[in-house]
């Protein structure tokens, strides 16, 4: 009786993640700050370091991640914000659609904005701190389903500080931990391709990640969604 | 009925009188078993043939790190029953869990370094086993902290068990990352004193720690969960008539 209502599921999310990329491109803004943060955490080394490209060369995979994981952390925090402000989160839960559509929906959205932006700025940064021309094409691909996963994992933590006023602190401490198999794997992956060997293993092992928080985290941060908003 | 048991389980008034009667033997039991094992680890187990006698502390170490562990575990499950079950007492149970893993787990690492000190001669190697210790203490931590940052009391539960099931999911995998990136930066350089090739005379008394450590792990959560559940039920009767002095205090059932 109701047919001309039922709104197919896909197309449902399909309509949060344009929603989200419209408002995305409206705070222009929001694309561009991780984008900056990253290139002024990458310029600080040097500077705190040492310059001598040796050094820079060593510590170069491993500080490419860091600061990725730091800039998708710093970013992380208004993923739900305002949707929580103006309570549209209120209305997503009442939608028909279920909510962990709506959120991968959003975290897509959000991926493609940060995510991806990070990704695709991480050679030039590479390129400052004289990373071995071996790395790049590692870090690249590593960073792609990398970022995926810190932005799954790191969207529980958006949720489930939304409601917190000084929520921010509170979700880096709470999702930094969680955070250490990606970085471990990922800069191993562009250690492993700088040092000549192959990084297929690792790039697998980011692969079987990112399909299991896919599956997972969904589900944990509507859950979580519900628990911040209905208090 | 199969499940009564299990339902019981969701009413703290009957957690609260049953653990009275475990408290009677189990405080003497964890005693009993925590001064064997020390003693007879720490006095009469023989000397370790390289490390003379620093190995000792091992009867301290890691018994709380096998504890601190399973700890984690405890916590999760008991989140996990309380969200999907929605019964108080397991997230109450969850609650308590996290401060006293949190302790363990810093015992696990004082100990640790103390113990690397003489051996190692280091308080800190960046060891695949020294970092998990760390990252569950900030796993721990961050759970105590995120419990405590919450303004409503069921929301903070609530959140705590979420985030401690997605914490379980992740343990094994830090666990095998941190291994993993241990074996691909250090080849061996550190030799550990395999269990395997530990001699009887050893594992006895470190084996009667271990169980003394869970019993202490259990002994503190049942005393955490009773203070919550006095906590959080002050306002009901039979709180008021347990504690009748506290209660016509008003605001000093809080105790």
């Amino acid at each position: 009786m109701a047919d001309a209502r039922v709104v197919s599921i896909w197309r449902g999310s399909k309509a949060i993640f344009w929603r989200d990329m419209r408002l995305i491109w409206r705070h222009r803004s929001d694309i561009v700050n991780p984008v900056v943060f990253y290139l002024i955490g990458i310029t600080m080394l040097p500077l705190g370091i040492d310059a001598s490209r040796q050094l820079l060369a060593a510590i170069a995979p491993g500080m490419l991640w860091i600061m990725a994981m730091l800039a998708t952390l710093l970013s992380l925090d208004a993923l739900f914000r305002s949707d929580f402000e103006d309570g549209s989160l209120i209305q997503f839960q009442l939608s028909d659609q279920p909510l962990y559509l709506t959120v991968l929906g959003k975290v897509f959205a959000y991926w493609l904005s940060t995510g991806l932006p990070l990704t695709l700025i991480a050679p030039i940064l590479g390129l400052m701190l004289s990373l071995p021309a071996d790395g790049y094409w590692a870090l690249v691909f590593t960073l792609i389903p990398g970022t995926a996963v810190l932005a799954l994992v790191g969207a529980l933590g958006a949720a489930l500080t939304v409601c917190l006023r000084s929520g921010g602190l509170v979700m880096t401490l709470i999702i930094m931990p969680l955070y250490l198999p990606v970085l471990i794997i990922g800069s191993s992956a562009v250690s492993n391709a700088v040092a000549g060997f192959g990084y297929q293993r690792e790039l697998a092992l980011l692969g079987a990640g990112l399909a299991l928080a896919l599956i997972i985290m969904p589900p944990a941060i509507a859950g979580a969604l519900k628990i911040s908003s209905n208090q | 009925m199969a499940w009564q048991w299990f339902h019981r389980l969701g009413s703290p008034r009957w957690f609260y009188e049953k653990s009275n009667r475990w408290l009677t033997w189990l405080i003497p039991l964890t005693l009993v078993l925590l001064a064997t094992g020390f003693i007879w680890g720490l006095a009469f187990a023989p000397i370790d043939a390289k490390q003379g006698n620093s190995y000792r502390i091992i009867f301290i170490h890691m018994p709380a790190a096998v504890v601190a562990l399973a700890g984690y575990y405890v916590m999760a499950i008991a989140g996990g029953i309380g969200l999907i079950w929605r019964m108080k007492l397991p997230l109450m149970m969850m609650k308590s869990a996290a401060p006293v893993g949190a302790v363990l787990t810093a015992l696990t690492l004082i100990t640790g370094s103390l113990w690397g000190h003489p051996t190692w001669g280091t308080f800190w190697e960046w060891d695949a086993r020294n970092i998990f210790m760390l990252i569950l203490l900030f796993l721990y931590l961050g759970i105590v902290l995120l419990g405590s940052v919450y303004p409503s009391r069921d929301a903070a539960d609530k959140a705590c068990a979420l985030l401690a099931l997605v914490g379980t999911v992740n343990v094994p995998i830090i666990y095998k990352s941190v291994d993993w990136w241990y074996s691909l930066h250090q080849p061996a350089s550190i030799k550990f004193t395999g269990e395997s090739s530990i001699y009887s005379s050893m594992l006895y008394p470190l084996l009667i720690s271990v169980l003394g450590y869970y019993c202490l792990f259990s002994l503190a959560l049942i005393l955490y969960t009773r203070h919550e559940i006095l906590v959080r039920e002050a306002r009901t009767k039979w709180v008021k008539d347990l504690l009748p002095l506290h209660s016509k205090g008003g605001r000093s059932a809080s105790l």
